[in-house]
């Protein structure tokens, strides 16, 4: 489980997060949803030691994140950001294969090799697995991004829009593929995700913050309620049930 | 192929390492000429391996191409250094330069510099490396304008002195102190090579460093300092020669398009050696010792650096 106590962040004199206090269950998808600028990023790169909090604690299964070995906790939490630049010249299996260093420490074994084909076969890139970085579309280096936090084999899978330059075909591949690894394999995921319906159909439980601080929180289908989206959003948001899914309509 | 690469650079600096020993040789004295010609190969490989394995880390800590050590202001405090002894000790000084004790003095006091960049910055909570490039390019530009001040003011005949320091050479390198700088050079290349894997995950950026385990601050705060220490040496040993790591470290990279450390250390290094052999070899048998060997060096170096400017500035 993480729980964060009383979170704060300051860049400058701007506070980004504001005593925020969360518990993230074990074997589910939690969403992050909130405008731009609400602090759901930050949020994530903190109880991931991406960032420091300036005030505050993250305990992942009760111990504290900023106290243990970045090698032990890069074994159990991995975190991909939403811009992803490399600027070297990387195959898709190079990429993906730097998610097995926190066990190989830069020599591949036997197993790690199969490791990486096998998160480079959850994202379909096995044809393209030799190929460049720069000569992939958006997508499909998201989704090498993606394999290769596969890769890590991590307990708790944090991702920042990770629906980010994907079609609906992929975008609607991977949030089955999360939902796979949260019942086959009992991961714990992070999302910061913008697509309310995305958020709605595939997560358990949502968190949704404003300006700093979480101002709704619960089970998907307590907080995708018109009212409750109103308080985030500043916007009137139909919500109907379509073959048992609850689908905002806002346009 | 890596491998084949790394044997084929391996190879040519063999083969140059080869011709530059035994070239005009003359039979009567080649007992004096052999001892003179390895221990010249030596220090051009110290220089060359320390040049081109500290460009090669700093240039992956900066995630900058164009950088090289140098902009830490190391060289200015070392031309500074030159100056300020001359210009206290006036033409008396020729027999101080020469000795260990000015040697150390000068490591130390480079040292002490980068040491103090680093307390300033690095401990105070900041950990902004940036900042503390920054700092150091205005210190560096502070000291060399002070060295050309003081070079203004002094007996022309002692400038010529300074301005024999200003360019690396190897023709009158201190013998005594080859075996020490070795021992110093090769215990810091193998600390900083047992970090080799870390260096490749630390190339694809920050966040995914950290994610993947690797202690990035601590990494980067400790080989800015083994960087500093190395520079150091090679400078007081041979003098500065700037261009060499930012031309070697770029070619290495081009040459073997990966980001596996293990390679590009040994190619930078490779290639440096390279670079300071054929450079030595076209000063002593082309321009019979006419010119400076870091006048060429600076000169391919730079017209590479402009190169590689327009190269980068027509991607964006």
């Amino acid at each position: 489980m993480i729980v964060a106590e009383k979170l704060s962040k300051y860049f400058g004199s701007k506070k980004v997060i504001q005593d925020v206090s969360v518990e993230v269950q074990r074997g589910a998808i939690t969403s992050f949803i909130g405008p731009n600028g609400a602090g759901k990023s930050t949020l994530l790169s903190m109880v991931s030691r991406l960032l420091k909090q300036d005030d505050g604690i993250v305990y992942l299964d009760g111990k504290n994140v900023h106290k243990q070995k970045s090698k032990d906790l890069a074994k159990t939490i991995a975190i991909l950001r939403q811009s992803n630049v490399v600027q070297m010249k990387l195959t898709v299996r190079e990429l993906v294969s730097f998610g097995r260093f926190p066990y190989s420490s830069g020599k591949l074994t036997q197993a790690d090799e199969q490791k990486i084909s096998e998160a480079i076969a959850y994202v379909n890139l096995e044809e393209l697995e030799d190929k460049y970085l720069n000569e992939l579309s958006g997508g499909q280096r998201q989704r090498a991004f993606i394999a290769m936090v596969l890769a890590q084999d991590t307990d708790y899978i944090l991702l920042d829009e990770p629906l980010n330059n994907l079609d609906m075909k992929h975008a609607v591949q991977m949030m089955k593929l999360l939902r796979k690894l949260v019942e086959d394999f009992g991961k714990t995921i992070l999302l910061v995700i913008h697509d309310i319906n995305f958020a709605s159909v595939y997560s358990d439980r949502i968190v949704a913050m404003k300006d700093g601080s979480i101002i709704a929180e619960g089970p998907t289908d307590d907080i995708i309620q018109s009212d409750v989206l109103k308080s985030i959003y500043d916007l009137d948001i139909d919500v109907h049930n379509i073959s048992c899914n609850r689908i905002c309509v806002y346009f | 192929m890596l491998k084949r690469k790394i044997f084929i650079l391996t190879l040519v600096a063999l083969l140059l390492a080869g011709l530059y020993l035994f070239i005009h040789m003359n039979f009567q004295a080649m007992e004096y000429l052999l001892r003179t010609r390895l221990e010249k190969i030596l220090a051009m490989v110290l220089c060359a391996v320390s040049i081109g394995v500290s460009t090669v880390v700093f240039q992956t800590l900066t995630h900058n191409r164009i950088l090289t050590p140098s902009i830490m202001g190391l060289d200015s405090v070392y031309m500074f250094i030159q100056t300020i002894v001359v210009f206290l000790f006036g033409s008396g000084t020729f027999v101080i330069m020469q000795s260990d004790a000015y040697f150390f003095l000068t490591i130390l006091l480079m040292v002490g510099f980068a040491f103090g960049l680093y307390q300033l910055l690095f401990r105070r909570g900041h950990n902004n490396l940036f900042l503390l490039l920054l700092v150091g390019l205005v210190l560096g530009t502070f000291f060399s304008s002070l060295s050309s001040f003081m070079q203004m003011i002094i007996d022309p005949n002692e400038f010529l002195l300074i301005q024999d320091k200003m360019f690396a050479s190897f023709t009158n390198v201190n013998t005594d102190l080859l075996l020490l700088s070795t021992v110093i050079i090769a215990v810091l290349c193998v600390y900083i090579f047992r970090y080799r894997h870390y260096f490749d995950v630390m190339s694809i950026g920050r966040d995914h460093a950290v994610n993947l385990g690797v202690p990035y601050e601590k990494i980067v705060k400790r080989m800015f300092l083994v960087i500093a220490v190395l520079v150091a040496v090679s400078t007081a040993l041979v003098g500065p020669i700037t261009f060499l790591g930012l031309l070697t470290a770029n070619l290495a990279r081009e040459f073997l398009q990966t980001f596996r450390h293990t390679y590009l250390l040994a190619a930078a290094s490779l290639l440096s050696i390279i670079a300071l052999l054929g450079g030595q070899l076209i000063v002593e048998r082309v321009f019979s010792f006419s010119t400076p060997i870091s006048v060429i060096i600076n000169f391919v170096g730079g017209v590479y650096f402009i190169y590689l400017l327009i190269k980068e500035s027509k991607k964006i």
